[in-house]
């Protein structure tokens, strides 16, 4: 089975660690923030100036003054920061911020990620995923391994206009877990369920698959 | 060339925008929603340029940039942030990893630093900034509330005139000299204005 939402979102917090500084994308990645395991400190950064992104806040404690990059409305943990969008993109490009996860549309096999635009059809703007992709060392990219019609997103070429290049090393989807390394992905893990075959039809890059590609535990 | 951050209330939420001209270059993150602040100037066709790093919501934006009506300038949140501080602090232009090998590094002078590629991104100075912030004293030292500091620095300092509205003015020698955000020289005007602040997202939780 291919994995919901929240599982990917569960897969994305096994990657945290005590101490973390990190910057979670819109969407799925957001989702990561309600699966920090508990006793763990993970601060998480919001690039539009908040350090220390707490919950969505009680219906009393809304403030528009305090959003996150989504324009969601947010609160703080105790120890926050606030500061202006020059320093955030300081922290995010000088490689402060331990790991950053977000979104693509197309990811290839030498580490290419191609997330903010689609020609002729959708232009969202790169917002600070650029930032985030060239500033980060650590950073795991969160999609749907194949379009609706089944087009493979894991390619041995993006064909879409690039965000970052040869930055991505991990990539997450709802079917599997893998590395990018010397040009090829390198099968980790697979969803519950999920054959290796399956995952393999639906890499159009080349895949490389280790003789042990455990389930992924929940 | 103005640099817009927040919204230009006094300007943008009349309808008539007697006085205003057209054919302006905006530097902004964004270009907010429909129907408000530089959602307006869009809709009164003013604006000829925008550099921003997203598009958004903002269904009219799209539109004016999909027709070729509206020029726009991608440019990566943090290289726009930072091109708006340089212009502020006299640097003319830095080198930034950020966009290398992407459509936003074409054209544009490539570095190796220690075995990296760099591009050069230039900075950006305006005629006008149009900004907001919480709390000014009559000097124009300014202190920003929560997230709603974001752009609104860095604009300030980049703008020949800067224009400020804030939610309250007060006296010299109230604001703490230790905790001002923004040091009133950036400041050349500032307004005292009214607001009604919009929730975009507005996300709750039960207990």
């Amino acid at each position: 089975m291919a994995l919901t939402r929240e599982q990917l979102a569960q897969r994305v917090a096994q990657e945290f660690k005590d101490g973390y500084y990190v910057n979670l994308g819109i969407g799925i990645p957001t989702l990561a923030a309600n699966y920090i395991p508990a006793g763990m400190q993970v601060m998480l950064q919001s690039e539009n100036g908040l350090l220390g992104m707490g919950p969505f806040p009680m219906e009393d404690e809304v403030d528009a003054d305090l959003i996150n990059a989504g324009k969601q409305t947010v609160t703080m943990v105790k120890g926050a920061s606030l500061f202006s969008s020059a320093e955030s993109f300081a922290m995010i490009r000088g490689g402060h911020v331990d790991l950053t996860v977000l979104g693509a549309f197309e990811v290839d096999c030498q580490g290419n990620i191609a997330s903010y635009m689609i020609p002729g059809k959708l232009i969202k703007g790169m917002g600070g995923a650029m930032d985030l992709v060239a500033g980060a060392d650590n950073i795991i990219v969160t999609m749907t391994h194949a379009s609706k019609s089944g087009e493979s997103k894991l390619l041995s070429q993006c064909t879409l206009p690039l965000t970052g290049k040869a930055c991505i090393k991990r990539v997450l989807t709802d079917l599997a877990l893998l590395d990018i390394e010397g040009g090829k992905f390198i099968l980790r893990e697979r969803a519950p369920g999920v054959s290796v075959a399956e995952i393999a039809k639906l890499t159009a890059g080349p895949l490389v698959v280790p003789d042990d590609v455990p389930e992924m535990v929940f | 060339m103005a640099l817009a951050c927040a919204v230009y209330r006094r300007i943008s939420s009349r309808k008539s925008n007697a006085g205003v001209p057209k054919g302006l270059t905006i530097a902004s993150n964004n270009a907010g929603v429909d129907g408000k602040g530089l959602g307006l100037l869009l809709e009164n066709k003013q604006i000829r340029k925008m550099i921003a790093s997203y598009v958004g919501e903002n269904a009219l934006f799209e539109a004016q940039m999909m027709s070729g009506e509206l020029e726009v300038e991608l440019t990566p949140q943090g290289t726009l942030a930072e091109k708006m501080r340089a212009g502020g602090a006299g640097i003319p232009a830095f080198y930034t990893a950020t966009g290398y090998g992407t459509p936003v590094g074409e054209g544009k002078e490539v570095r190796v630093f220690n075995g990296r590629h760099y591009i050069l991104e230039e900075a950006i100075r305006g005629d006008f900034s149009i900004a907001k912030a919480w709390k000014a004293d009559r000097y124009g030292n300014l202190l920003f509330r929560k997230t709603a500091r974001n752009f609104n620095p860095m604009a300030i300092t980049a703008g020949r005139i800067a224009v400020v509205e804030v939610e309250e003015i007060v006296e010299v020698g109230q604001l703490d000299p230790d905790e001002i955000h923004l040091p009133g020289i950036y400041v050349n005007r500032l307004i005292q204005g009214t607001f009604e602040k919009a929730i975009e997202q507005r996300t709750v939780r039960s207990a």
